[in-house]
């Protein structure tokens, strides 16, 4: 079965299981461009790594079948796949230097000498690394150990390279740092890239599309505004950004706005994402920059809430209120100059439209 | 208050110089370590240092020749033995004079014995001289000697007299180094009476073939130890403990029986039919005994320091040599065999020192040939009595472990070991 013209690499119905017992990924089918960014997102223990595992070759697929290219590689030994890693904790050899590192992926395909030295020194000088070719891996920070990593995937130029949470153990301005430039280099080497992270902003910034993992199967695979705008289930609109949650029952649906009387006895007016029937149980998803507090025109919902706190943030303020029973309800309202001041204690009127708010499968 | 800008020494408040003050709280904190290491200090001066002064002190101490003939060592100090003549009348006179002390105190035939050490009969003409030498006139003892024993007529004897009088000797030493102390001055002893050189190279050689042995065994254990679930190699942990639980004797002793020419080994080999009932292959009593039984002996000091620091080496080194394309062998190679250097190291120094000083098996399974420098120490501790002897070659052992240990630093450096 060769894979379509546009996918480089493919999952096909692809299952595992570690003990026999338990599937840890579910039937999982993707396909994955060439030069896209593509990250794995999900929380601990969703399969992620497994997914990479699998990929790389390190863990055999249970069911199912792989293509990189338009060739199975279920049966590739992982030296012959040609793919590029960096693993979580660099796994930099310890007892050889950078340029070494460097130098070993290229040594091993038996590449001539000179041209070892100038692609290391090429590499070195993209991570802006230059000088440190002959430090021990011991020898550099952080940031810089993850930067070799990087160069060392890179070097032997793979068409796909795979990073598994590579920037889990920096801190977050260095992060940012990295984050950046990976983006950078990706774009400047065209390669593929498979990316896993729990990090849901790193995700965002960095991906031409993102997986969201949960439980062995991938709940969503968009692009990163799509899955904060349109999240098509309830983990997914959870688990990425804030959120607000008001459970109820759908009471009526046309075309794509259905109507939904919550908990409470308020009835509100949703999007149609995650539901199928009059009568169903929906949890509606609504985004606290989306909440108008005071709102000055008439909109599509429209209730009353007791503000119970505020807290100052600068450029916006959280203010949590008391809605529809709910009293973790966050509206985020944006600082501006001709804002009226709330106060605590205070009820107010907010609104949103139909629009922002998502009627999806019920969770409690 | 001390200024910036002043160029004196920095005062506390209380007016004290910094540095005196510092040093006071320094020494308090420093006496405070030392009451603590003490008990250690004082149980392995007691155990470690003085045992080892003393063995270097046996080895050159050579008292006994002065304290029981000492005027005859005193006359015997312009007599030349170039000259080719024995000592002259006075000599025998003052040996009279010494001799005559010595009966009384019984101390002749321990010199006696000494001087056997150097030189044979000397234990018998002592001997044979004390029980006569009250009955001798007092005239013309160097004829009365000679008669008592000729060998009082020898050059020889008295040459060796005259070598071992002072109090330190290197006498010993030359011994342990198969060399003696002739007319013509230090030469190696005829090459049929060589025997420590051939020992010390001996020892040498079989504890390199037992460590490379421990190393080739033990390798693969531990990396099976360090990568196998843990349910598993705790069992196989167990596996290689076992061996610790049971007494040294049993398992030297249990090597017996499975290795003799009737033994089970044999046994099965010829009921297999490998071998036939008359080339029952001889496999105790021999080096071959003692590397088979030291191997496994040794065999956990090899594997523990090898398991602890392949324990510590994460699998995503090899995964990574992998991704970038190492092969199984290439990634083993070059990324896993060099951390595990330092486990290497460890264990066969380990290995080395223990099976160099290593006595009760060779002595039990290891027949003549198979028997260390070691089982010549403690012969001369426990049977012949030369003790001096015995120190001496303890020391060129000692000396010879720290010249190894120098050149593995050398090589591949002291602090390239690692127990974990
Ligand atoms: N070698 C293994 N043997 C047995 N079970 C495993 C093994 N590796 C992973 N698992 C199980 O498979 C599931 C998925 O693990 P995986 O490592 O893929 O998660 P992940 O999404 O990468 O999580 P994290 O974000 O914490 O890294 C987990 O439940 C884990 O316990
Ligand atoms: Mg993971």
């Amino acid at each position: 079965m060769p894979a379509t013209d546009d996918a480089f690499v493919r999952f096909s119905k692809v299952q595992k299981s570690y003990d026999g017992e338990t599937l840890v990924v579910k039937d999982l089918n993707l396909d994955i461009a060439k030069g896209e960014f593509l990250t794995m997102l999900g929380p601990s223990g969703s399969g992620k790594t497994t997914c990479l595992m699998m990929l790389a070759g390190f863990e055999p697929a249970t069911n199912g079948e792989i293509y990189l290219g338009d060739m199975s590689i279920n049966n590739v030994p992982p030296h012959k796949r040609g793919i590029g890693m960096v693993f979580q904790n660099y796994a930099l050899f310890p007892h050889m230097t950078v340029a070494e590192n460097l130098a070993f992926p290229l040594q091993v395909r038996k590449v001539a000498k000179a041209e070892v030295e100038t692609k290391v020194q090429r590499a070195l000088d993209m991570v802006e690394l230059g000088d440190f070719g002959s430090r021990r891996p011991a020898q550099l920070s952080g940031g810089q150990q993850q930067r070799v990593a990087v160069a060392r995937a890179l070097v032997f130029e793979p068409d796909l390279v795979l990073m598994d949470e590579p920037l889990g153990a920096l801190d977050k301005q260095l992060r940012e740092q990295m984050q950046y430039e990976i983006k950078h280099i990706h774009e400047n080497l065209g390669v593929t890239i498979v990316y896993v992270t729990h990090d849901q902003t790193e995700a965002l910034t960095m991906s031409d599309r993102v997986a969201v993992f949960n439980d062995g199967v991938i709940q969503q695979l968009s692009s990163p505004d799509h899955l904060y705008e349109d999240p098509q289930n309830s983990f997914v609109a959870q688990f990425i950004g804030e959120n607000n949650k008001l459970n109820g029952e759908v009471i009526e649906i046309s075309n794509d706005v259905c109507t939904v009387k919550i908990t409470d006895g308020t009835i509100l007016r949703a999007d149609k994402m995650n539901v199928d029937a009059v009568g169903d149980g929906t949890t509606i998803s609504l985004r606290p920059e989306r909440v108008e507090l005071d709102p000055a025109v008439e909109m599509d919902n429209m209730l009353e809430g007791k503000i119970e706190e505020l807290i100052y943030l600068g450029d916006h303020i959280r203010v949590r209120m008391n809605v529809a029973g709910n009293s973790g309800f966050i509206a985020k309202v944006r600082n501006r100059g001709d804002r009226r001041i709330f106060a605590e204690g205070e009820v107010a009127k907010l609104g949103w439209s139909a629009s922002d708010c998502k009627a999806l499968d019920l969770v409690s | 208050m001390s200024e910036a800008t002043s160029n004196g020494p920095v005062l506390t408040q209380d007016g004290v110089p910094l540095k005196t003050s510092l040093a006071k709280a320094l020494r308090r904190e420093k006496l405070r370590a030392f009451l603590l290491i003490a008990p250690l200090l004082v149980f392995i001066l007691i155990t470690f240092v003085l045992p080892i002064g003393d063995m270097l002190w046996r080895s050159v101490e050579n008292g006994i020749v002065r304290d029981t003939i000492p005027h005859t060592i005193e006359s015997l100090a312009d007599w030349d033995p170039a000259s080719g003549e024995t000592p002259g009348e006075a000599t025998f006179a003052a040996l009279h004079v010494d001799l005559l002390e010595a009966t009384k105190e019984k101390t002749h035939t321990r010199l006696g014995s000494r001087l056997n050490y150097e030189i044979s009969g000397a234990s018998s003409m002592f001997r044979k001289t004390g029980r006569r030498v009250k009955k001798m006139k007092d005239e013309n003892f160097k004829e009365q000697f000679i008669k008592v024993d000729k060998k009082w007529g020898d050059i020889e004897y008295w040459r060796t007299i005259k070598q071992f009088g002072p109090r330190y000797t290197g006498g010993y030493f030359l011994n342990a180094l198969d060399a003696e102390s002739t007319a013509g001055g230090v030469s190696f002893k005829p090459e049929d009476e060589r025997i420590y050189l051939f020992l010390f190279q001996r020892t040498i050689f079989l504890s390199v073939s037992i460590m490379l042995s421990c190393l080739l065994l033990g390798y693969p254990i531990a990396f099976l130890l360090a990568n196998l679930p843990v349910k598993t190699s705790n069992i196989l942990m167990i596996l290689v403990l076992l061996p610790f639980w049971t007494s040294l004797l049993v398992r030297t002793s249990a090597w017996k029986v499975l290795l003799q020419q009737q033994g089970v080994i044999n046994d099965i080999l010829v009921w297999v039919g490998l071998v036939n009932d008359a080339g029952r292959l001889v496999m105790i009593n021999n080096q071959t005994g003692t590397i088979i039984a030291m191997t496994h002996i040794l065999l956990p000091f090899m594997i523990l320091p090898l398991f602890s620091v392949m324990k510590t080496i994460s699998p995503t080194y090899v995964r990574a040599a992998k991704s970038m394309g190492a092969n199984d062998w290439t990634a083993f190679w070059r990324v896993y065999f060099p951390q595990t250097i330092p486990g290497i190291g460890a264990g066969s120094i380990l290995a080395f020192i223990l099976s160099i000083g290593f006595y009760i098996t060779p002595e039990l399974v290891g027949g003549t040939s198979g028997i260390f420098i070691s089982n010549r120490i403690a012969y001369h501790i426990s049977s012949s009595l030369n003790w001096g002897l015995a120190a001496a070659l303890g020391v060129m052992l000692l000396v010879m472990v720290i010249a190894l240990f120098y050149v593995y630093d050398k090589i591949v450096g002291i602090d390239n070991v690692k127990l974990g």
